[in-house]
C-alpha cells in the first residue's frame, strides 16, 4: 500500500478487454524481418485478405480460460473411464459385433484426429492474423486431446479383445485405411486457406454431425459408456470447431469478391472428399452396429439434405452454390452402405475387423429403410451368399481392386442413374491412364493432376512388390505378394478379419459372457447354449 | 494449372509407371452388370499374354464361381475399353490389341445380368 493511502487497485478488465489483451494484444508488428518472409504460405493460393482485424472471433476464449475449462472436462472423463474399467464395462456392450465397430473407429478415425492436430498446428503458425492463429492453436490442442482420449477410452477393450493393439501401424499399412489417411494428407499438403475450408468448413461444419451424432448415439444404444463419455467431452470442442468453420467462410467471402470462386472450388472438392470418407460410416451405421440408431439414408436426409440445404440457402447471398455433385450423394444414399458391406464381406480376410451376413430380420429392416433399392439389388446377393455359407464355401473375392486415384476407394460405385452398372471414369495425363470412382474425384484430379499422380495406392504398391516385411525375398520362387502384403499390414488370419463366427473375439465373448457374439445370429458356441437352456 | 504449390513448376513423379512392374503391366477387368463382385479387378499380366489366356485362365479364376458364369456363350460376349468396342483375337497378345498399362477391359454378357438381379 502506498504511503499516501491513495492507491486504488487496478480496475478489473472486462471480458472483452481481457480477451483483446490476451489475443491481439500478444501480437506485434515485426521490424527485423519482413512480414512476407515470416508468413510465406499465405499468398500462393490466391486468396486475398485486406484486413485481418475484420476477423470476428466467434468464441472470445482466452488461453487461460481454455486450459482451465479443458482440464475440468479431462478430469471428469477420466473418472468415468476409471469407473467403466472397474465395472468391467467392456462386457456391457451389446455383443462382439459391436467391438468390430470400435476397431474401424480406432484405426480409421482416431488417427485422423491426430492428422487434424498437425494441420491446425500449421495454421497456428501460418496465419498472419492473431485471432485466427489462436483459434487454430486451440483447435490443434483439442484434436490432440481427442486423439489421446479416444485411444485411452478404447484401450481398455484392447486388454480383452484382439485386433486393437497395432492401430498406428495398421493405419499406415492396411489398404483401405489409405482412404482416411490420404484424405488428411491431401488437406495438410494444401495451403492454409484450403486446409481451413476443407476441414473447418466442409468437414466439421457441413459433415461432422453425420459422423458425430449417429456414432455417439450408436455407442449409447449399444452400451458403450466409455465412447459416450468421450463424445460428451468432445462435444463442446466440436461446437467451437463448427463455429470456426462458418466464421472462416464468411470472413474469406467478405474480404474480396475474387475469393468466392476459390472458396467454391474448395467446397466442391472437400465436400466430395468428405462424403466419400463418410462411406465408411454409412457401412458402420447400417451393417456393423448391432443396435441401430437410424439408417444412413435417413441420416443423410436429415443432416445433409435438410440442414445442409438451409446452410447453402444462407450462403447464396455471397454467391456460393451448394456443392457440385450433391445430387449424386442423394442418388447414392440408398446404395453406398450395401455396396460397401458387400466388398468388406467378400474381402474379409484382408481387413482388420470381422464380417458377417445380415440376418433375415436385419434384411427386413433394410427393406423397410431402403424400399427402392434393397430388395431389388442387394437382398438376392446376400441370400445367395448365405446359401454358399451354408454349403461351406462362402463367397470370396479373388482379386484386388482397381483404385480411385484421388480418394483411393476401390472403384466400387455404380452409375448415379443405374445401380446395376459399374461406374467407369478415367483420364489420360501425360500418356498414362488414371481411374476414378466418380465424376467428383475425376474433377479433383483434372484440377491438380500433379498432386495426385504420385499417390501411394496400396494395390499398385503391392503389385510392385513394395509391401512386405524386411527379410522377405521378393525374387524367391514361392514369393506371394498377396500373402506377404497381409503380413506387412499386420493382419493375422483367424484373428483379424474373417467371419465373425470363426473369430477369436466371438469365441471369447461367448465364453466370458454366456451371451451371443452376434445378437442377430444366436449362439455360435456351446457356452451360450449351456446357460440359456438351463 | 497442374498444381498450386509454393515452388513454381512443381512436378509429382508418377508412382505407377510400367517400368516399376518387373516386365508386367497392370490391367483392370470388369464383368459388366456383375456388381456383386464389388469392383473392376486390377492385376499385373505380361503384355505378351495372348487374349485367349485371359479368357481361359484369368477370367475363370476370378469370376468362375458366379451362377451366370457357366452360361456364358463366349462368341456372344461384347468386349470394350474406354476407347470403344473391339473384337478380340485369342491368338494375339494384349499388346497387339492395343491394351496398354493400366487399361481397363470390360466384358458384357447380354441376357446374363447378374444373379436374380443382385449383380
Ligand atoms: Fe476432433
Ligand atoms: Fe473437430
Ligand atoms: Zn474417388
Amino acid at each position: 500500500m502506498a504511503a499516501d493511502g491513495n492507491m486504488k487497485p487496478a480496475k478489473k478488465l472486462s471480458l472483452k478487454e481481457n480477451y483483446a489483451m490476451l489475443t491481439r494484444g500478444l501480437d506485434w508488428e515485426p521490424t527485423y524481418q519482413k512480414k512476407e518472409d515470416i508468413f510465406r504460405m499465405i499468398d500462393f493460393e490466391g486468396i486475398k485478405i485486406h484486413d485481418w482485424d475484420k476477423w470476428e472471433d466467434p468464441f472470445r476464449l482466452t488461453m487461460d480460460a481454455y486450459w482451465k475449462y479443458q482440464g475440468e472436462k479431462e478430469r471428469k472423463l477420466y473418472a468415468i473411464i476409471d469407473a467403466f474399467q472397474q465395472g468391467n464395462g467392456q462386457f456391457n456392450v451389446t455383443d462382439a459385433r459391436y467391438l468390430q465397430a470400435l476397431k474401424i473407429f480406432l484405426t480409421g478415425i482416431v488417427e485422423l484426429e491426430y492428422a487434424s492436430h498437425r494441420g491446425f498446428c500449421m495454421l497456428g503458425r501460418e496465419f498472419p492474423g492473431a485471432g485466427p492463429r489462436i483459434a487454430a492453436q486451440m483447435q490443434s490442442i483439442d484434436e490432440l486431446r481427442h486423439c489421446t482420449t479416444q485411444i485411452h477410452a478404447i484401450s481398455h477393450y484392447s486388454k480383452y479383445f484382439e485386433g486393437m493393439a497395432n492401430f498406428p501401424e495398421q493405419f499406415d499399412r492396411v489398404w483401405y485405411l489409405s482412404i482416411p489417411k490420404s484424405f488428411f494428407e491431401d488437406a495438410c499438403t494444401s495451403g492454409p486457406f484450403e486446409f481451413i475450408v476443407a476441414i473447418s468448413f466442409a468437414f466439421e461444419y457441413v459433415l461432422t454431425n453425420l459422423a458425430f451424432m449417429p456414432w455417439m448415439s450408436g455407442a449409447a444404444f449399444n452400451g458403450d459408456m466409455s465412447t459416450v463419455s468421450f463424445g460428451f467431452s468432445a462435444q463442446s470442442d466440436e461446437a467451437r470447431h463448427m463455429t470456426l468453420g462458418i466464421e472462416v467462410i464468411k470472413f474469406l467471402l467478405e474480404q474480396d469478391p475474387a475469393n468466392v470462386a476459390l472458396v467454391q472450388k474448395w467446397i466442391d472438392k472437400w465436400f466430395w472428399r468428405g462424403y466419400r470418407l463418410l462411406a465408411l460410416l454409412a457401412t458402420m451405421m447400417d451393417y456393423v452396429l448391432p443396435k441401430r440408431v437410424m439408417s444412413w439414408g435417413e441420416a443423410w436426409t436429415i443432416y445433409y439434405e435438410e440442414n445442409g440445404g438451409a446452410l447453402f440457402a444462407d450462403l447464396a447471398r455471397y454467391g456460393i452454390k451448394p456443392p457440385k455433385y450433391a445430387d449424386v450423394t442423394i442418388k447414392e444414399k440408398g446404395r453406398v452402405s450395401h455396396e460397401m458391406w458387400s466388398v468388406f464381406y467378400a474381402n474379409r480376410d484382408a481387413v482388420n475387423f470381422s464380417t458377417w451376413l445380415p440376418s433375415e430380420e436385419e434384411m427386413a429392416w433394410f427393406s423397410e429403410k431402403y424400399p427402392d433399392t434393397f430388395d431389388k439389388y442387394y437382398r438376392p446377393r446376400f441370400e445367395h451368399w448365405r446359401q454358399l455359407e451354408k454349403e461351406g464355401k462362402p463367397f470370396t473375392c479373388k482379386c484386388l481392386p482397381q483404385l480411385c486415384q484421388v480418394c483411393q476407394w476401390p472403384c466400387l460405385y455404380t452409375e448415379p442413374d443405374d445401380a446395376t452398372e459399374f461406374l467407369h471414369r478415367e483420364t489420360e495425363y501425360k500418356g498414362e491412364t488414371f481411374h476414378f470412382c466418380s465424376d467428383g474425384c475425376k474433377d479433383i484430379f483434372a484440377d491438380e493432376p500433379e498432386k495426385y499422380v504420385h499417390a501411394w495406392l496400396p494395390v499398385n504398391q503391392i503389385y510392385q512388390g513394395n509391401c512386405f516385411l524386411p527379410g522377405v525375398d521378393p525374387t524367391a520362387p514361392d514369393f506371394n505378394p498377396l500373402v506377404e502384403a497381409l503380413k506387412y499390414m499386420g493382419l493375422k488370419p483367424g484373428v483379424d478379419g474373417g467371419l465373425l463366427k470363426d473369430s477369436i473375439d466371438a469365441q471369447r465373448w461367448e465364453q466370458w459372457t454366456s451371451r451371443p457374439a452376434n445378437i442377430h445370429e444366436g449362439a455360435y458356441t456351446d457356452f451360450v447354449r449351456k446357460t440359456t437352456n438351463g | 494449372m497442374p498444381v498450386k504449390a509454393i515452388a513454381p513448376n512443381y512436378h509429382g513423379d508418377f508412382k505407377d509407371t510400367q517400368d516399376k512392374y518387373h516386365g508386367q503391366q497392370l490391367i483392370s477387368l470388369c464383368w459388366e452388370k456383375h456388381t456383386s463382385f464389388g469392383w473392376p479387378m486390377c492385376m499385373p499380366v505380361p503384355p505378351e499374354m495372348p487374349f485367349g489366356g485371359l479368357i481361359e485362365k484369368v477370367i475363370p479364376h476370378i469370376f468362375g464361381d458366379h451362377p451366370d458364369f457357366a452360361k456364358i456363350q463366349w462368341d456372344q460376349v461384347q468386349w470394350s475399353t474406354s476407347k470403344g468396342p473391339f473384337v478380340p483375337d485369342p491368338a494375339k497378345s494384349l499388346a497387339e490389341h492395343g491394351i496398354k498399362h493400366k487399361h481397363q477391359i470390360r466384358f458384357r454378357t447380354p441376357g446374363l445380368d447378374g444373379h436374380l438381379g443382385g449383380g
